[in-house]
């Protein structure tokens, strides 16, 4: 009940600041119009043409959900015009995508654990292509794989499998380590073959860490989608509703997307999130 | 310098020769072992006891072939270490229970078995016969956070215990325990060596646990690691633990005592 009230506290002064912003920085059109049509606006006035204009600076919080509801609610889910329409092809772009990183990000990972000379010559790799700005690359790959007959849905996908393999490899490197010597020379006692090692104790061990790694793997999955669908001039996804938002200046259309975008991450950690906790009770590591 | 040759009747079942083992650090060469000889019955249990660094914990990793020797020669059950291992000649108990926390008592005991390829049935029953034998009969289907750390460590010695070696290998398996617990301990781990005829390797730290449990003494001494004292207990085998009260007792923990001074185990 205590921890409720708290993060209502946080939502409620957010809300305020937000709002507070918005008059800030919407009231100086407010004025200019007035004083170019000669009228003299009283403050409530002011503030009131500030929670109600059609391409303010900052929209107010009222009416972004106002336009969420009228975009996912109110449209038919196939309208071109439907957050839930573009929501689910950003979605599709992001689930394949991460999917292939997390495969990817676990085989590099077994193969770094296992040979010295794949931890010394990927490694580096791996940690150097995250330091390229994602939004340098995505049009380079958009359009390499265009060049090669590879279109739709597949580029963006790469995009976000480039982002979220790199998680996936530091965390499953990481758990896959994470057995101590004891527990190691135990399996040796046995005459366990390296596969045994790997899946009776490297693999269980690493389940952990491989859990908070997809949690942070499918949040950059998102974004890497997102990223895909602006270089290419796409016209559908979450990305494409925000370039177009910003061609014609229509901020609330992209503070809605935003949000949009912000709800679906946070669905796709929270089911990152259940699976880890049904996983790791079936194994009994819940406690 | 003394070599202890065992009075067995039978062919040793460990037999150290002038083992040399000698770690190459960035500090220069550190020497483990220097000339170790032992020769260790059938059934006999043997305590290692000395200050750290007197390479008795890693006399243990080489009679297991977790570390190979850099001199002379051992032989477990007389072959090499490696073949011994492969043969399961031993089981080992590491000072942590290193119970895998994904699996359930039972399914940790079954964790050899399972790699050692034993059938379904086997499995069960082997973890049945020896959840009995360390007195954790009813525990299989828990997990290892559900037992106390004593019961834990027990648990780790029914898992050496499942797949039937001849030599149980124990490195202070009771170090990290209170000692209400490991007395308690101690007295299950005499009868379970009296109910299976073992032998026993033990590493402790202990002059009380050593004299108490060993029918051999094995006292060893640092830099370089070597023995400088075995003592052939003359307890009987039949010990409560009031045993340690006794005159007899006594004596045999004063001559512990004694070599460890001289190996110079008091010293700063």
């Amino acid at each position: 009940m205590r921890s409720l009230l708290a993060v209502l506290t946080v939502v409620a002064a957010i809300v305020a600041i937000w709002y507070l912003a918005a008059i800030q920085m919407n009231s100086k059109w407010t004025r200019d119009q007035a004083a170019r049509a000669g009228i003299a606006l009283s403050f409530g006035e002011v503030v009131a043409d500030t929670m109600a204009q059609e391409r303010p600076v900052l929209p107010a919080p009222h009416q972004v959900v106002a336009e969420l509801w009228k975009t996912t609610v109110q449209k038919k889910v196939t309208s071109k015009r439907s957050l839930v329409f573009h929501g689910w092809i950003t979605l599709s772009s992001t689930v394949v995508g991460f999917l292939i990183g997390t495969v990817a990000g676990i085989l590099l990972a077994v193969g770094i654990v296992h040979s010295r000379a794949m931890d010394m010559s990927v490694m580096p790799w791996a940690i150097a292509s995250q330091t390229i700005p994602i939004l340098a690359i995505a049009p380079m790959i958009i359009v390499v794989l265009n060049s090669v007959g590879i279109q739709g849905l597949l580029p963006k996908a790469f995009i976000s499998a480039y982002l979220s393999f790199f998680p996936v490899v530091v965390g499953m490197v990481k758990g896959l380590r994470a057995p101590d010597a004891m527990q190691l020379d135990l399996m040796k006692t046995y005459s366990a073959s390296k596969g045994e090692i790997f899946w009776k104790l490297r693999l269980p061990s690493s389940m952990p860490y491989f859990f908070a790694s997809m949690k942070v793997a499918i949040a950059a999955a998102l974004v890497g989608a997102i990223v895909a669908e602006l270089p290419a001039g796409a016209i559908r996804g979450l990305g494409a509703r925000m370039l177009t938002g910003s061609y014609y200046g229509q901020t609330i259309q992209i503070w809605s997307a935003l949000f949009m975008a912000a709800l679906l991450a946070a669905c796709l950690v929270g089911l990152v999130g259940l699976l880890q906790r049904i996983t790791l009770r079936k194994m009994g590591m819940a406690q | 310098m003394m070599v202890a040759q065992a009075q067995s009747p039978t062919a040793p079942v460990i037999a150290a020769d002038h083992l040399d083992l000698t770690f190459q650090t960035n500090d220069g060469p550190v020497h483990a072992l220097k000339d170790v000889s032992l020769d260790i019955g059938k059934g006999e249990f043997v305590s290692f006891i000395g200050p750290s660094g007197c390479g008795k914990t890693t006399f243990l990793r080489c009679i297991a072939a977790l570390e190979q020797p850099t001199g002379g020669s051992i032989s477990v059950n007389g072959m090499s270490p490696d073949e011994a291992r492969r043969n399961r000649a031993y089981g080992y108990v590491f000072q942590a229970a290193g119970l895998y926390p994904w699996r359930t008592i039972g399914g940790n005991i079954r964790l050899p078995l399972e790699i050692m390829g034993y059938s379904r049935a086997d499995q069960a029953e082997r973890v049945k016969k020896v959840l009995e034998l360390v007195d954790l009969a009813g525990f299989e289907k828990k997990y290892p956070w559900q037992l106390s750390g004593g019961m834990q460590q027990r648990a780790s010695i029914a898992r050496a215990l499942a797949f039937d070696a001849d030599i149980l290998l124990m490195d202070e398996p009771f170090g990290a325990l209170d000692e209400i617990v490991r007395d308690h301990l101690n007295e299950q781990l005499l009868k379970l060596w009296a109910a299976t005829g073992k032998t026993i390797g033990f590493v402790t730290h202990s002059i009380p646990e050593a004299v108490y449990l060993s029918t051999k003494i094995v006292v060893m001494s640092p830099r370089p690691g070597r023995i400088t004292d075995v003592i052939e207990s003359t307890l009987p085998p039949e010990r409560p633990l009031d045993i340690r009260d006794t005159p007899e007792f006594l004596d045999i923990a004063h001559r512990v005592r004694e070599g460890l001074r001289a190996g110079h185990a008091y010293d700063d």
